[in-house]
C-alpha cells in the first residue's frame, strides 16, 4: 500500500523540555523526517567566566531540574581533578549512593510516568490514578524513597545542598541509613512488580546499527568517572572526553550535535548496558536476561527496559553499600580545598547518558573556560537518524498515520530526553 | 476525579491550573511532581488542564498560569502575553520567572560574547535574561531555586478557598534560629540568611549550606549591616557579591553597592 503521511508534533509532551517532529511521506517514499530542537538556551558556559571555584557546582546544578545531583557531581569532580582532590572512601560512597537514588528516581518517573501511558493507550498518568490506582501508588512510593534518600544524603532532592568540593558538609545520620536501607529492601519487591508489569507491553519491533558511549566499567557498572568506551571499540581517557563527543552546530538545533566512528552515537542505560552488562548485579542481569536484553541491543526502544534493569542494579548496590556504611565510623565529612591553575574534566554517568563538565582555572581558582556536554545533545543526531530509518521502514510497512505519529513519539520519549539541559 | 470539596459546609470552585515553562531548567514543575506524598490531595483541588511536561492533553481555558522560567526570547514574550490574556492569575514560579534566576548572570556580559563564546560564528538569537515583570503583570510570586513544594500547596489551598495570600516578610534567619541550627558564621562560612525572604524553612543552612539568596530580598532588608558582618567575619567582598549575584534577587543593591566601590 502506497501511504502518505504528514507528522507534526510541535513541542512533544511528555519530556523534559521543546523539541518538535516532522515527518513527510508520500507515495510510501519518506520525503522528510525531522528531530528539531527549539529550546531557549541558557549560556551557563559563558557566564560561568570570572567565576570563583566555589560557584561552579551551585551553578551548574541548575543546568537541569531533573538530574541536578549529576551536573553537580559532575561539576564538583571537574574541580576537584583540576586541583588534585582526591576524595575519601566514605564521600566516594555517599556520592554514588546519591547518584543511585536519582538514577532511580529519575528512572522510575520516566518509566512509570512519561513511557507507561503511551503503552496504555492514554495521554498522561492522570487517568491512570483512578483506573489503575496500586500501579501508580507502586511507582509514587518508589520515587518517595529514592528522593528521601537524596532528601537525606545530598540535603535536598532537587539542586542538593550539602555537596560541596571535597566532600560533604553535614552527614547523615546513622539511623536516617538504616530506615533507608529498610525501605529500599522493600523496593526489591517493586521492581520485580515493574518488571511483570512491562512484560505486558509490547516494545516496538525496530533495529538500527548503532555505536554506544558510556563510561567504562572497570570491575563495576560505573557511574562517575573513569575511562570512556564505545561498543565500536574507541577506548579514551576522561580527560579526552572531546575526542569522543565531537560536538557540531547544525541549523535544526538550539543543541549542539555529536558524532565519533559512525554519523551519530548513542548514551544512556542502553549504551551503560551494551558496554557493561557483566558488571551489572546478578539480580540486575537476571532481570535483563528475562526480557532478553544483552550486548550489543540495537533497539532504541529497549532503553526503557535497560533503565528497568539499571533500578534493578542500583537499589541491589546501595543495599550492599548501605550494609558496608552502617558497619562502620564515619571520618570527617570535608576536606580541605586548595585552588590551583589547570584544566580539570569530570564525567559522571547521569540517568540520561554521559555527562562532561570541564573548567579551566587560572592560579587563584577562577574559572577561564568552561564546557559542559550534555547526554541529550550527544543522542540528538541519533534520534535524527532513528527517525528517519524507523519512518522509512514504517512506509514501507504502509502503517497508518496515526501509528507512525505515536511511533515516532515513543521513539523519542524512549531517549528519556532532557531537553532543556542539552540546550543549557 | 473524586466528590466536591467542601470548606465550612460551603462548596469550592475547582480551579482551572496550567503549567508553563520559559528559559529555565523545569525543576520548579518537577517539584510539584515530586510531590509524592501529598500529590494526590493537591490533584483534587485544582484541575490540571495544561502540563507539558507530563500529560499530552492541554487546554488555553484555564484560571491560575504558573510559570517557571526567565525571559529570554522574543516568542517567549509573545507567549507569555497570550498566557496573561488567558489567565485569570499569573503566578511566577520560581526565582527565573520572579529576578531572571542563574540565567540572569550573562546580563553581566557583552551579549556578542557570550553568543560566541557557546556558538562560534553560528547565529542565534537571545536576549538579556529578563523576569516576568518586565513584560506583564504579575499576581502572585513564589520565590525559591528550587521553590517549596510545600509553600505551593499552601499558595494554592489558600487560592482556592479565596482567601489572601501572604508570603513571609522576616528573613530566613528567623527560621533557622527557630530551628535550632549552629550560625554558619561560626563556622566560617558566608550566609545571606539575616537579609533573604523567608519560607523555605531555612533550607540550606539546616544542611550547613550558608544561604545564596534564591529567595531574594526579606522586608526592610538591613543590607549595610548584612556587609558589616560579612567583612567582619573575614569573607571577602567578592564572595559577598558572588551570592547577592548569583539569583538576581538583590540587582538593585548590588548595583548601588559596585557604584559605591568604583
Amino acid at each position: 500500500m502506497k501511504i502518505n503521511c504528514n507528522v507534526d508534533v510541535h513541542h512533544l509532551t511528555r519530556v523534559e523540555g521543546h523539541g518538535n517532529i516532522r515527518i513527510r511521506i508520500k507515495d510510501g517514499k519518506l520525503e522528510e523526517a525531522r528531530w528539531e530542537v527549539v529550546e531557549t538556551p541558557r549560556f551557563f558556559e559563558a557566564f560561568l567566566s570570572g567565576k570563583k571555584w566555589d560557584n561552579a557546582p551551585w551553578i551548574c546544578g541548575r543546568i537541569c531540574g531533573i538530574c541536578s545531583i549529576g551536573h553537580t557531581l559532575a561539576s564538583i569532580r571537574a574541580v576537584e581533578n583540576a586541583f588534585g582532590i582526591v576524595p575519601t572512601d566514605q564521600t566516594r560512597k555517599l556520592r554514588l549512593l546519591l547518584k543511585h537514588m536519582e538514577t532511580l528516581q529519575s528512572h522510575v518517573l520516566h518509566l512509570y510516568f512519561l513511557t507507561a501511558p503511551d503503552f496504555a493507550g492514554v495521554g498522561s498518568v492522570f487517568p491512570l490514578i483512578e483506573a489503575a490506582p496500586d500501579i501508580v501508588s507502586r511507582a509514587a512510593k518508589l520515587k518517595l524513597l529514592a528522593n528521601d534518600a537524596c532528601d537525606i544524603i545530598g540535603g535536598r532532592r532537587l539542586h542538593p545542598t550539602r555537596t560541596v568540593v571535597g566532600g560533604f558538609t553535614m552527614l547523615p545520620e546513622k539511623n536516617e541509613l538504616a530506615d533507608l536501607n529498610k525501605r529500599l529492601k522493600d523496593a526489591v519487591q517493586d521492581l520485580l512488580l515493574t518488571a511483570d508489569l512491562f512484560k505486558g507491553f509490547s516494545v516496538p519491533d525496530f533495529s538500527r546499527e548503532t555505536e554506544f558511549v558510556s563510561l567504562k566499567g572497570d570491575g563495576n557498572y560505573p557511574f562517575i568517572g573513569g575511562d570512556l568506551i564505545s561498543t565500536d571499540g574507541v577506548v579514551k581517557k576522561e580527560s579526552e572526553y572531546r575526542l569522543m563527543t565531537n560536538e557540531y552546530i547544525v541549523e535544526q538545533s538550539t543543541s549542539k550535535w555529536s558524532r565519533l566512528s559512525r554519523k551519530s552515537f548513542a548514551v544512556g542505560a542502553l549504551a551503560r548496558l551494551n558496554n557493561n552488562y557483566e558488571f551489572l548485579h546478578p539480580s540486575a542481569r537476571q532481570i535483563s536476561d528475562s526480557f532478553g536484553l544483552g550486548p550489543v541491543n540495537h533497539n532504541p526502544y529497549m532503553n526503557n527496559i535497560a533503565q528497568l534493569v539499571e533500578c534493578v542494579h542500583v537499589v541491589s548496590e546501595s543495599i550492599d553499600m548501605m550494609e558496608e556504611l552502617l558497619g562502620s565510623s564515619f571520618d570527617e565529612p570535608r576536606q580541605q580545598v586548595v585552588p590551583s591553575a589547570g584544566i580539570g574534566v569530570g564525567a559522571v554517568e547521569v540517568p540520561r547518558g554521559i555527562l562532561y563538565h570541564s573548567y579551566e582555572f587560572d592560579d587563584t581558582g577562577h574559572i577561564v573556560k568552561c564546557d559542559c556536554v550534555i547526554p541529550t545533545s550527544q543522542n540528538h543526531a541519533n534520534i535524527q537518524h532513528d527517525l528517519e530509518a524507523l519512518s522509512a521502514q514504517y512506509a514501507e510497512q504502509g502503517k497508518k498515520d496515526r501509528d507512525i505519529e505515536l511511533l515516532a513519539q515513543m521513539l523519542v520519549r524512549a531517549y528519556d530526553p532532557c531537553i532543556s539541559c542539552s540546550v543549557h | 476525579m473524586t466528590a466536591q470539596k467542601k470548606f465550612l459546609s460551603v462548596a469550592v470552585a475547582k480551579p482551572k491550573v496550567a503549567f508553563f515553562e520559559l528559559s529555565s531548567c523545569e525543576g520548579c514543575q518537577l517539584q510539584i511532581v515530586n510531590n509524592e506524598a501529598t500529590l494526590l490531595d493537591f490533584l483534587s483541588l485544582v484541575e490540571v488542564v495544561t502540563f507539558r511536561e507530563a500529560m499530552t492533553e492541554s487546554s488555553d481555558d484555564y484560571d491560575i498560569a504558573f510559570i517557571e522560567g526567565s525571559v529570554t526570547r522574543k516568542d517567549e514574550v509573545g507567549r507569555l502575553k497570550a498566557i496573561r490574556n488567558n489567565a485569570k492569575i499569573l503566578v511566577a514560579l520560581g526565582s527565573c520567572a520572579c529576578f531572571g534566576g542563574v540565567n540572569q548572570l550573562k546580563n553581566r556580559f557583552d551579549p556578542e560574547w557570550v553568543r560566541k563564546e557557546v556558538y562560534g560564528d553560528h547565529p542565534i538569537e537571545t536576549d538579556a535574561a529578563r523576569p516576568l515583570e518586565d513584560f506583564v503583570a504579575v499576581d502572585l510570586r513564589i520565590y525559591g531555586c528550587p521553590i517549596k513544594k510545600e509553600e505551593v500547596e499552601r499558595v494554592v489551598t489558600d487560592l482556592v478557598l479565596g482567601k489572601k495570600v501572604h508570603m513571609p516578610r522576616y528573613p530566613v534567619c528567623m527560621e533557622c534560629k527557630a530551628n535550632e541550627n549552629i550560625c554558619l558564621f561560626d563556622l566560617g562560612e558566608p550566609c545571606l540568611g539575616p537579609v533573604t525572604r523567608a519560607g523555605c524553612n531555612s533550607w540550606c543552612p539546616n544542611s550547613r549550606a550558608g544561604c545564596w539568596g534564591c529567595r531574594g530580598p526579606a522586608d526592610a532588608a538591613n543590607m549595610d549591616e548584612m556587609r558589616r558582618i560579612m567583612s567582619e567575619k573575614g569573607i571577602t567582598e567578592e564572595t559577598f557579591f558572588d551570592r547577592l549575584e548569583c539569583f538576581g534577587g538583590f540587582k538593585d543593591q548590588l548595583i548601588t553597592y559596585r557604584k559605591g566601590s568604583l
